[in-house]
């Protein structure tokens, strides 16, 4: 099986602490730690399992600059055959729509029997698969927490719905489907292994290589287009306790005494 | 603003989910004089019932009714809509495992743009919805412009609007049904496999001790388990320290997880996304304990706490243990 994982490299959330810039027009970027869109690892764990067992390739693409380059390197080095960059001046600004039209290009110039995409990336869009996916006229499943090769023509997947439960569906190939975390233990990357890929050549293409016509994609194409960032005033907040983490202990014990959860 | 609104209703068991009234509020707040339309897709005589109970809120409800729709398939919700929606429509669904399996397909479909798990409405602005976001976890909102000039998607956080008291309706039902025909999917639904049953059901713990991915690793899980037992209570968690196999399931506080009602929440390493909060229940005296002093869950909190939980916890349970010491 032919697999295409879309990832993505982001600022990893539960490591940072996101600040606003002066003009309120993003967020601090300069220390920000970056890393794989969670998801996605997952994705790429799942495909190789595919291809271990169904034989195949695994390619990894992302949309993005040189500086994503890393990403791509960082899952080749966990087994996926090939990292390709889909780059041009042409694609900034994009909105998911237009995120969605340049990768769908590249699917067009190749022969996938399955596309991955993580659910989601830090900006909760949820949305490039199934863009994909309607572009394309593939059917999509979102949220896929399983996957089974039933044959060389379809998929038997579980998606991920209220309460953990799961909704079993036969999704027919080639199709998208969008990966949820913990549907596998993703592989451990050494600092060895992304040596080894350091110096592999990664193509980069752009809109006229993908057929792409640069008017469909970009800022001036974004029918969403974000106006600022803001820290948003929600409630009174918690009070915050202060203390030495001892004195914290104390005054927390008779709080919670008082709400009577300690006895 | 022209465009006409629609409201996709999720209902289960011939009831209506509760977003069914939080996209009516948000329909006000694009437009305070818009009347939306209801899509109501599914079959038989639970259809019925839903399209009735509607009508009081709805002055228009479309059914759309045909036994390959009896289960949810946004596949094949997706393809019934596209027949029916005229151009420019302005589609609101909830952002829930329904609404991100239909919402961005159907926008391609439709030629519309698509904007996912919005918070805020701020109206219309000539071409243009202002809407707001958030990002990064919650941890920044962004107030975003979507063009639809030629209709959108918006998908809305379940939760974020508050459904409106007003006069009822006396609303109409539309059988939409021989417009949309047959519909076939290339995803067929087989059946539902429920979550199995944990060794303890959080749902009903008074006091819960609930860790999140600051927990580290798999060996700090104990940190939480020595508090839980000095103080009676019991261990639950947030998603990644499930989907790291460090907790079953089972313990899994949220949307994707269980709905808990304890008095108490200690909530530790947890960022407090929406899909973790929407699990919480009861209004419960939340403590949150992040060395993050941006984390969203200080917003919801009653008290926190800014520090390292791997070091807090601990001694807490000193504390507690020395004081049921004394008592006993
Ligand atoms: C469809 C869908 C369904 C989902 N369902 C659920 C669900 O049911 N339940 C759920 O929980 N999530 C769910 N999620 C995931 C959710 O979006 C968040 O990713 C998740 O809740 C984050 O968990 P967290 O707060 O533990 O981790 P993070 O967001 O990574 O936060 C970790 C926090 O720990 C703090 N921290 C780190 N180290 C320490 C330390 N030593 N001491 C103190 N604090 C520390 C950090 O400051 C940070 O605030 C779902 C997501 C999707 C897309």
């Amino acid at each position: 099986m032919e697999i295409l994982v879309c990832a993505r490299r982001v600022p990893d959330t539960s490591e940072n602490e996101i600040q606003l810039n002066g003009a309120g027009n993003d967020i601090e970027r300069d220390d920000l730690v970056y890393s794989i869109n969670e998801p996605d690892n997952y994705a790429v764990e799942e495909a190789l399992q595919i291809v271990a067992k169904s034989g195949g390739n695994v390619t990894v693409a992302t949309v993005g600059t040189d500086e994503d380059e890393e990403i791509l390197r960082r899952e080749m080095a966990m087994g996926a055959n090939h990292g390709v960059l889909l780059s041009d001046d042409a694609f900034n600004g994009s909105d998911g729509k237009g995120i969605a039209t340049v990768l769908k290009g590249f699917v067009q110039k190749n022969r996938f029997d399955l596309v991955l995409t993580g659910v989601q990336a830090e900006d909760g869009g949820a949305q490039v698969g199934g863009m994909l996916a309607a572009m394309l006229d593939y059917p999509f499943a979102s949220l896929v927490n399983s996957i089974e090769v039933v044959d060389g023509t379809k998929l038997k997947i579980s998606r991920e719905i209220e309460g953990g439960n799961r909704e079993m569906s036969e999704i027919d190939l080639p199709c998208v489907l969008s990966i949820q975390t913990g549907i596998n233990e993703p592989r451990y990357v050494g600092m060895r292994g992304i040596r080894q890929v350091a110096s592999l050549e990664i193509p980069t293409y752009g809109a006229s290589d993908l057929g792409v016509d640069a008017a469909s994609v970009g800022e001036a194409a974004a029918n969403v287009k974000r106006d600022d960032y803001f820290v948003p005033v929600l409630g009174k907040g918690a009070t915050i306790l202060e203390g030495s983490n001892e004195e914290i202990a104390d005054k927390l014990i008779a709080m919670m005494k008082a709400k009577g959860g300690l006895q | 603003m022209t465009a006409r609104i629609f409201a996709y209703i999720v209902h289960k068991d011939g009831v209506l989910d509760d977003t069914a009234a939080e996209l009516l509020a948000a329909a006000k707040k694009i437009d305070p004089s818009a009347s939306p339309t209801a899509l109501v897709t599914g079959s038989g005589a639970e259809l019925d019932t839903v399209c009735n109970s509607l009508c009081t809120s709805y002055a228009e409800v479309w059914k759309i009714a045909s036994e390959s729709l009896a289960y949810p398939n946004a596949e094949l919700v997706r393809q019934a809509l596209t027949k029916l929606l005229p151009a420019g429509a302005l589609v609101l669904v909830p952002h829930n495992h329904f609404g991100i399996d239909l919402g961005p397909g159907l926008s391609i479909k439709m030629n519309a743009a698509f904007v996912s798990d919005v918070v805020g409405i701020d109206g219309v602005d000539g071409t243009a919805l202002k809407v707001v976001r958030q990002e990064f976890g919650g941890q920044v909102s962004t107030h975003v412009r979507c063009n639809i000039s030629s209709g959108a998607v918006i998908n809305l956080r379940p939760g974020a609007f508050k459904p409106v008291q007003s006069a009822p309706v006396a609303g109409v039902v539309i059988d939409k049904s021989a417009e949309v025909g047959a519909v076939t999917a290339k995803r067929r639904y087989l059946t539902t496999v429920v979550a199995e049953a944990g060794d303890v059901d959080i749902s009903k713990e008074p006091v819960l001790i609930s860790i999140g991915r600051g927990i580290q690793e798999k060996d700090n899980i104990g940190i939480a388990e020595e508090l839980a037992e000095a103080m009676g209570a019991v261990v639950s968690c947030s998603r990644p320290v499930v989907d790291a196999k460090w907790l079953p399931k089972s313990r899994q506080v949220g949307s994707s997880g269980q709905t808990v009602k304890p008095k108490i929440y200690l909530a530790c390493g947890i960022s407090g996304s929406f899909q973790h909060l929407a699990g919480l229940k009861g209004n419960p005296f939340i403590v949150a304990i992040n060395k993050n002093p941006k984390a969203p869950i200080f917003q919801v909190a009653e008290v926190g706490i800014v520090t390292d939980m791997l070091e807090f916890l601990p001694e807490l349970t000193n504390k507690i243990r020395a004081m049921k010491q004394v008592s006993v």
